[in-house]
């Protein structure tokens, strides 16, 4: 049973056909990249994968460990082991960062039938996650991203995925905005992350990422569908040659 | 629109009368209830006040100044500038004075309270045996109780502990009997009998409700706290509170009010006075629950209420904190007249109006003295098909040399349907005053919907959440308890407001 599999998605978004006939496999253990060019349609597969509304599927279908994945609620997919990191994180004012991952971690372990943690231990391995990614404590009381910087926002994504220890992890674009010590910050933690029960796909323009985060496998994402599938040299040559030929010989 | 709405500060003469409306006739409907009481037969004249003064062994001034304020209301109309819409109320359909019978001659000590009062109480968690108040104690509560039922108290507690440390805590029918030179001093003076409509017709009927005096240099060593509660049918509920801080007191005070779920509508028409005299400081905290109606607006409380403090002396502070969730309409503006040199004068305010609710609330602000200060913060929430409106007044005298406000008034949006509205007025007269408005209106998103849901989080706790966010600055100002009560609240309030 893959950890992912889609099969010959299309996707309208407003009407507008945006994937046409994606198809993905992934198994657990694996790290897959995905490159393309921009308004190639990554977003909207992450979007999709996570049951935004809006996402219209056209075609197609979608398991996720096995379960075919149709009309269920971002949050039922979210407590499933569902998570995506947002490419553009936003804020909710006056909602401490703590009591919003307080309340993430609660619904995930009342879905699972296990008791929330006790507020001390949580706080305090919150803390610890936060001190891992450079984050400072202060962060924590904070508004959801409020008033935070690109980069912290990107890496207060890093922190509730590793709060919340999902089974496949989408990373749109975290690396995006980061400062050339944070994308090591953040590459450790992924790395930290990963293991051989779930997945991580990782949506990124820069192959330097793929240096600190080495992925299994590339994919480039073009006009809505994968065109190309490789190991990581696929992207120090896109790297190199840029989009174009793909296109031509796709 | 200044002009109409200053008349509510009594600074207008009264309009116009006009022919008091038809007859309701469900309004008439009977009760049931499993308290004995004592209810007058609606409708309202001489007699009736002379016999609620009476029932409360009234001393003479008591009497003619009810029955002063009562011919001043028969001129009167009610107030019609306010953003709200409901029928003519028929005061000739209201039962002026309830008492449970088992009252009648007033509890000399909660052992003689009915039991079936104290269940009640307890059912709303309100703790009015001492042993109960005092293991609230164990767990970091501190709180002296009154509770008002209908329209009698029913019970003051921590009353010894009080009394060592000289405060006056008790019924304002007691305070008439024991403290008169205290209420025929300051009852009336922030609030005077012709205010307005209301305040009048409160003046006349009152028939209890709480009095505080904390004497010169006394920080109240506890909170104080009334829980008022309607149960009767066709019972308008016109308590009176009036807190007196003498110079460099201190004393925070907690309000709560719930109502049975009724398919008529009830008028509750409170009047509030707080005087802060030199250095001395009054925190004045709402918890608002009355029944607001059903989905379709039938039935809830008219909460129409005058609130107002008075920074008599210099360097005197008065907070009013309020967080209205309840009623089917609200018509309140706790305000500050701000007399003492350096007086401050704060509103904090969170009002949430869900389903067929109208709010129409506020504050003002009123600088007469030089240097005087005033924060006014708002936070309307606004769901289903309600209207929600925030209406506040900053003034300044001539001699409010270097007076200063600062006023933000934020407005949340749930959904397409309901309404939000500001109304800010300012007459500034004093030419050294400084005074600031900001508002901003704001939709909860559906990004930050799809956030919280994605991390798993559902979307009426993501709803809640971020409703809690937004009030966050106001909630900071609540007690603890009432902090935790208010957050629950909201929760409560919005329940089906997620579509
Ligand atoms: N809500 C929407 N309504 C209409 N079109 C949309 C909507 N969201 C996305 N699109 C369109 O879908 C296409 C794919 O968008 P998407 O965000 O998936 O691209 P992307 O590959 O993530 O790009 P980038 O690298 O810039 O992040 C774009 O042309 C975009 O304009
Ligand atoms: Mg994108």
């Amino acid at each position: 049973m893959s950890l992912l599999q889609v099969d010959d998605l299309h996707v309208s978004v407003g009407g507008e056909a945006i994937l046409k006939g994606l198809s993905l496999r992934m198994e657990a253990g694996e790290v897959h990249a995905i490159m393309g060019p921009n308004g190639s349609g990554k977003s909207t597969l992450a979007n999709v994968l996570a049951g935004r509304p809006g996402y219209e599927v056209t075609g197609g279908a979608i398991a996720f460990k096995g379960h075919p994945l149709g009309q269920e609620e971002p949050e039922a997919r979210a407590q499933a082991g569902l998570f995506l990191a947002f490419q553009y994180p936003v804020e909710i004012p006056g909602v401490s960062n703590m009591e919003f991952l307080k309340a993430a971690q609660d619904s995930h372990f009342k879905a699972n039938g296990q008791a929330a943690e006790s507020p001390v231990a949580f706080m305090r391995r919150v803390r610890t996650l936060a001190d891992s990614l450079s984050l400072n404590p202060e962060f924590l009381k904070r508004g959801v991203n409020e008033g935070f910087s690109g980069g912290e926002k990107k890496r207060n994504e890093i922190l509730q995925m590793l709060l919340l220890a999902p089974t496949l992890a989408v990373l749109d674009e975290t690396d995006s905005g980061l400062d050339i010590d944070a994308v090591q910050t953040v590459a450790a933690g992924v790395n930290r992350f990963r293991s051989a029960d779930n997945g991580v796909l990782l949506i990124t323009h820069y192959q330097r990422l793929l240096n600190h985060i080495v992925p299994d496998f590339v994919h480039v994402l073009a006009e809505g569908r994968i065109v190309e599938s490789g190991d990581r040299k696929l992207a120090e040559t896109l790297e190199e040659r840029g989009y174009a030929w793909l296109a031509k010989s796709g | 629109m200044g002009g109409v709405f200053a008349a509510e500060l009594g600074l207008e003469s009264a309009m116009s009368e006009s022919p008091l409306d038809l007859v309701d006739q469900e309004y008439r409907a009977g009760f049931t209830t499993d308290v004995e009481a004592d209810t007058l037969p609606p409708g309202l004249d001489e007699g009736v006040v002379r016999y609620i003064s009476e029932k409360k062994r009234e001393p003479a001034w008591m009497t003619d100044w009810r029955l002063a304020a009562y011919r001043v209301w028969r001129e009167m109309t009610p107030p019609e500038w306010a953003h709200v819409h409901f029928p003519p109320i028929d005061f000739e359909a209201i039962s002026y004075y309830s008492a449970p019978k088992s009252l009648q001659d007033g509890p000399k000590s909660l052992d003689e309270v009915d039991p079936e009062l104290l269940r009640t109480y307890e059912k709303l968690g309100i703790p009015l045996h001492e042993q109960e108040a005092l293991a609230g104690v164990a767990k970091g509560g501190n709180v002296a109780v009154d509770a008002v039922f209908d329209s009698v108290s029913i019970a003051t507690t921590f009353k010894d502990k009080l009394k060592a440390a000289g405060v006056i805590f008790c019924p304002i029918s007691e305070a008439v009997q024991e403290h008169p030179d205290l209420v025929q001093k300051y009852l009336g003076s922030v609030v005077p009998q012709r205010d307005n409509f209301y305040a009048a017709l409160n003046s006349a009927v009152f028939s209890d409700g709480s009095f505080v005096y904390v004497p010169k240099g006394v920080r109240c060593p506890m909170e104080l706290s009334t829980y008022f509660r309607i149960n009767e049918r066709n019972t308008g509920q016109f308590e009176r509170t009036l807190i007196v801080a003498d110079a460099g007191a201190y004393v925070s005070y907690l309000e709560g009010c719930t109502a049975p779920m009724r398919d008529e509508n009830q008028l509750h028409a409170a009047v509030v006075e707080l005087v802060a005299l030199d250095d001395a400081e009054i925190k004045y905290s709402t918890v608002q629950n009355w029944y607001p109606g059903d989905a379709d607006g039938k039935g809830g409380i008219y909460n129409f209420v005058t609130k107002r403090g008075a920074c008599l002396g210099r360097a005197s502070k008065i907070s009013w904190t309020q967080v209205e969730t309840g009623s089917a309409i609200t018509w309140k503006y706790p305000s500050v007249v701000l007399r003492g040199a350096g007086s401050v004068g704060e509103f904090h305010s969170v009002a949430l109006t869900n389903n067929r609710q109208q709010a129409d609330t506020g504050t003002k602000m009123i600088h007469l003295g030089p240097n005087t200060r005033s924060t006014i913060i708002s936070k309307g929430i606004s769901a289903g098909r309600s209207q929600n409106s925030y209406r506040g007044l900053v003034r300044t005298s001539p001699a409010a040399r270097g007076a200063r406000n600062y006023t933000r008034c934020d407005s949340l949006l749930l959904g397409d349907a309901c309404g939000a509205h500001t109304f800010p007025y300012i007459e500034n007269k004093s030419p050294s005053a400084t005074v600031e408005h900001e508002a901003t209106t704001s939709k909860v998103s559906d990004d930050q919907m799809f956030l919280c849901q994605q991390r798993g989080i559902d979307p009426e706790k993501a709803v809640s959440m971020i409703v809690n966010g937004f009030c966050k600055e106001v909630f900071r100002e609540l007690p603890m308890e009432f902090a935790v009560e208010a957050g629950k609240l909201l929760e409560v309030s919005l329940e089906g407001a997620v579509g």
